[in-house]
């Protein structure tokens, strides 16, 4: 049985790319497209992994990472940071906060999967 | 001939010639055509309204009665307008400097804007004018029923008195209401109303020398027998009571200077200070030529016509008699002209005072929420003004109505003479003696008031009428002492020098008194300071110290004050002045007292510094200010001047440099987030470009409608990504000025059209209702471009727009040859702080409410710097509003 991801991401093109390469690649994918409530999402779902957007509505992707990073359940969710602002210093501050992982837009599909495989196995 | 109804033609007939006079006028003014109209001999002419009826007919009455005793009543205003010049030119830059509205307006504001005070000047002004209404509609129905007795065949129509008053007052009610409260004038000045009043000072100056001429060579066998007969009859002899002349000289010096209706054309309607030159020799010309043949008319009357002729009505009654009908309409025509002219400015005046230390500050009260409420308030200050004008004719009737007109008219204008008089001392103190206050104006005030009104105004009704007849005889409960016209026992005295020595000599004595024994207030001192200095401080009252004040609130509360425009373009001015620019200048001192002057023009000092306290949160003086009022020797104040120009300059510079500073610091923030940003808005559509080209690649075995869809994808964010390098490059081509524009002329309304279609969002979640497009106007500019700025702007309202029933109201007008179209929107509009940066390339209100690339405003606002116009947002308007201007017809720069 395939591991669950959930993908929070408000573009939709995005967010039907990224399952499609996902579930054919046998995992289970849920998807949420907005800040304010991803955080009550997460909990709810606890997913095995966690993709998560930048610039999102209601609430930015760092935020969300600071709560989830500060609850007892999720503070070890192996998270995949997406994010289409390619600068060192938002690289930096995603490190800080606590990203397993930091990937730029437009990214490739084989890197996604790997870097997936790679957070879960650890 | 002579009939009443040709009287009434003839009346009819020259008020339809003032409407058109005071039409012209206007009209003249508004173009900006009247240099005439300011000219001194207007303003001179315009003096003249203190020759009323009562002068006009009255002073016949007065010499036949009494001799030359009449001349009192001239003597008094030419001894102030030709001794005293140097004072009225302090009285008119005070009133010019504070924007004074009236006498009640001019005392409220010295004595620290006390609206007590506004109040109490304007009923002693009603109480004190309102005989005086009456006598001018007696002095014109006496005129009709000399005309209806003597007139041969109009002897049998016998004329209803109060009816006749009762249609003059109505008919003088809705000129003064057409002409004098067309508009809230921030200046109050009536250009209309000061012509008419002008032409009939000429009027009556040449009916009276027209009769006076008649009766010296037509009746009078020419100047030598004429002066014999003055000679022979009792009115010759120099009697010369000297308390009453001197009584009389000064009580008619006093009202020249406090009657409302001289306040008005003197200070108010005053539009240049050097006028006061030139009428301060042709004012007593005029007076002159006035009395000049008052004697001869007064004597050859008193020969010729019968024993019981009244002598107030031989201006009328001698040509009469004579069978000079032409000649006798002719004065009629005068006395109707000095009649109506007082009636028409003393009620204006009167209404002003009423409406703006009144009706006003209590309908301001009862409307809850005070000065914050939304909604134009002009209507409600002009409607008061119509209404005010209505009842002070109506109480001028009433008055009428009740004494029943049965007092001689010379006495009637005495009264009223004492009794705005009584406005005198604290009108001088305050403006002569710093240490003049508002306790003691009250005090003075009211002891005058009291005295007049007890030993005057009352006993004036008659005996038996409002007092009974017992205080007459013996004095109230038998007090003999307290006898209205035998105070403290001192008989012997003519009554009018008996009421005014009493009363302005109780009152000066409190005033000075009370005055020396308190202290003013620290609002008092400071206008004290800037009405006795007035020609010193020429600088502003400090009178606001700078506070937190919500430029927006002043807005909104200034647009119901002053309208819309007026107020949109005085925050504009004043912004500009302190280097801001958009429509909210930074609340200082200096912008605040401004403020309040403009709109104490409409609702009087008093009520206008409330409404601005209420605002500001507090009305305090600061120890700088008075310092500022204590260190005051020549040299200081020089000093003070010039530091507080430096001072002035440095504020000026330091905020310009921190706006500089501000954007500065703003841009470059921006410049590291436009990196970012384009970086955000290129990659997210590459994003799912690679990522599907990646799936259909790698993908075999994909079902057909799927490697449709995605293909679909592709496609579209393709279409993306160059519609924003498209906007990218428009805005990097208008930014360096490289556009070519395609000039048309074409109409608004279906240009207008054309853009709400092609948003494609009206009805659907956003309704757009439109003003000012019915006019087809048509513009000549790059119509696709200004369509381009209608687009963005209303599918901005339906994007941001965050109220429950989004309403988009599109407002068009024309103005100076510009268009101005403002687009507003009911949702929570744009914080302040973010009200310069929307136009910024990127620039979005917040993260969350994301839509577009954050280009739109950016090339909007380019579009409209190349068409020549502008795009600014407007504050203070309810929701998001932006408002475009542009030239109705664009200037071709040539290439």
């Amino acid at each position: 049985m395939g591991k669950n991801v959930l993908i929070i991401e408000d573009e939709p093109n995005i967010i039907e790319a990224i399952s499609f390469i996902l579930s054919r690649d046998g995992w289970d994918v849920a998807t949420h497209s907005n800040g304010h409530d991803a955080v009550d999402v997460v909990r709810s779902k606890q997913p095995d992994l966690l993709i998560l957007d930048v610039m999102l509505p209601g609430k930015s992707g760092y935020d969300i990472l600071t709560e989830l990073r500060a609850e007892q359940g999720t503070a070890d969710l192996p998270v995949l940071m997406l994010t289409a602002r390619g600068q060192n210093k938002d690289r930096e501050l995603a490190t800080r906060l606590g990203a397993s992982r930091f990937m730029t837009k437009p990214f490739s599909n084989a890197e996604v999967l790997e870097a997936l495989r790679e957070l879960v196995s650890n | 001939m002579g009939s009443l109804n040709t009287l009434v033609a003839v009346c009819a007939t020259y008020v339809a010639l003032l409407f058109l006079v005071a039409f012209l006028a206007e009209r003249a003014a508004i173009r900006g055509r009247a240099r005439w109209l300011r000219s001194p001999l207007v303003y001179t002419l315009s003096l003249s309204i203190y020759c009323t009826g009562w002068t006009f007919y009255g002073a016949v009455g007065f010499a036949a009665r009494s001799g030359l005793e009449f001349l009192t009543i001239y003597i008094g205003p030419t001894l102030v307008m030709m001794g005293w010049w140097w004072g009225l030119r302090k009285l008119v830059r005070i009133g010019r400097t504070q924007r004074i509205t009236s006498v009640a307006d001019l005392v409220s504001s010295r004595y620290g804007k006390s609206p007590l005070l506004a109040v109490f000047v304007t009923l002693i002004a009603v109480a004190g004018t309102t005989p005086y209404i009456a006598l001018q509609l007696q002095s014109v129905v006496l005129s009709f029923s000399s005309f209806s007795c003597e007139a041969p065949s109009g002897g049998t129509l016998a004329i209803d008195r109060n009816a006749t008053a009762l249609w003059v007052a109505a008919g003088l009610a809705v000129f003064t209401i057409l002409f004098g409260t067309r508009n809230l004038d921030a200046n109050e000045r009536h250009h209309g109303v000061v012509m008419a009043i002008a032409v009939e000072a000429v009027v009556k100056l040449v009916a009276l020398l027209a009769v006076g001429i008649f009766v010296v060579w037509g009746l009078g066998g020419g100047i030598g027998q004429t002066l014999a007969r003055i000679d022979a009859s009792d009115i010759g002899q120099w009697q010369v009571a000297n308390g009453r002349w001197a009584a009389l000289i000064m009580l008619s010096a006093a009202a020249f200077l406090t009657l409302p209706r001289m306040f008005q054309v003197l200070v108010v309607e005053n539009e240049d200070e050097s006028h006061l030159r030139t009428a301060a020799w042709a004012f007593p010309t005029y007076l002159m030529l006035m009395s000049l043949f008052v004697l001869p008319i007064a004597a050859v009357g008193l020969d010729v016509m019968p024993q019981d002729a009244n002598p107030d009505q031989f201006v009328l009654t001698l040509p009469l008699s004579q069978g000079r009908e032409g000649l006798a309409v002719l004065s009629f025509i005068g006395g109707f002209s000095s009649a109506t002219s007082m009636v028409i400015v003393a009620s204006l005046a009167l209404a002003t005072m009423v409406s703006n230390h009144i009706v006003m500050p209590i309908w301001l009260r009862l409307a809850a929420g005070g000065a914050m409420i939304s909604g134009d308030v002009r209507h409600v200050v002009l409607l008061s003004r119509r209404l005010s004008i209505a009842g002070v004719l109506g109480l001028g009737y009433l008055y009428f109505y009740i004494s029943g007109g049965g007092v001689a008219l010379a006495s009637i204008g005495l009264v009223s003479f004492a009794g705005v008089a009584q406005v005198l001392p604290a009108l001088m103190g305050g403006v002569f003696w710093r240490g003049a206050n508002r306790l003691g104006a009250v005090a003075g005030l009211s002891v005058g008031f009291v005295i007049w009104a007890y030993t005057m105004f009352l006993p004036s009704f008659g005996p038996g009428a409002i007092l009974p007849l017992s205080v007459f005889e013996q004095g109230p409960w038998g007090l003999s002492w307290l006898h209205p016209q035998a105070l403290f026992g001192i008989t012997g005295l003519d009554p009018v020098v008996h009421s005014v020595l009493w009363s302005i000599s109780a009152n000066t004595a409190v005033f000075v008194v009370v005055s020396l024994l308190t202290f003013p207030n620290p609002m008092e001192r400071l206008q004290g300071a800037q009405f006795v200095n007035v020609f010193q401080h020429t600088g502003n009252p400090q009178g606001w110290s700078g506070g937190i004040a919500q430029s927006e609130d002043l807005m909104v509360m200034a647009q119901r004050i002053l309208g819309p425009r007026e107020a949109q373009m005085l925050f504009r001015r004043a912004a500009a002045a302190q280097g801001i620019s958009g429509y909210l200048p930074d609340p200082t001192p200096e912008f605040l007292q401004l403020l309040e002057r403009e709109m104490s023009g409409s609702v009087g000092a008093a009520t206008a510094h409330a409404m601005v306290s209420q605002i500001m949160g507090r009305a305090t003086v600061s120890v700088e200010d008075l310092l500022a009022v204590a260190d005051e020797t020549a040299q200081m104040m020089e000093h003070q001047i010039q530091l507080e120009a430096k001072s002035a300059e440095l504020t000026r510079t330091a905020r310009q440099l921190r706006g500089a500073n501000e954007k500065l610091t703003q841009l470059s923030v921006q410049k590291d987030a436009f990196l970012s940003q384009i970086s955000h808005e290129l990659r997210t559509p590459m994003t799912s470009i690679r990522a599907f080209s990646e799936i259909l690649r790698d993908g075999d075995g994909l079902p057909p409608e799927q490697l449709r869809k995605y293909a679909n994808i592709i496609h579209q964010e393709a279409i993306r990504l160059t519609r924003l390098l498209d906007d990218l490059l428009d805005l990097s081509v208008l930014e360096n000025g490289q556009v070519s524009l395609n000039v048309q002329v074409g109409s608004i309304a279906s240009l207008m059209e054309h853009a709400v279609a092609s948003t494609g969002v009206e009805g659907k979640g956003l309704r757009i209702h439109r003003h000012g497009l019915e006019r087809d106007l048509m513009v000549e500019t790059d119509l696709d471009r200004l369509s381009q700025v209608f687009i963005n702007l209303v599918a901005n309202a339906h994007k941001y727009c965050d109220a429950p029933e989004p309403l988009l109201t599109i407002r068009l007008v024309e103005r100076d040859n510009h268009l101005v179209v403002d687009f507003t929107d009911n949702g929570s509009g744009v914080p302040r702080d973010k009200q310069e940066l929307i136009f910024e390339k990127f620039a979005r209100v917040s993260d969350q409410k994301a839509g577009g690339a954050g280009l739109g405003l950016a090339i909007c606002r380019e579009i409209m710097a190349r068409l020549g116009g502008a795009i600014t947002y407007l504050p203070g308007q309810g929701g998001a509003s932006f408002r475009v201007t542009l030239p109705m017809r664009m200037r071709q720069a040539a290439e």
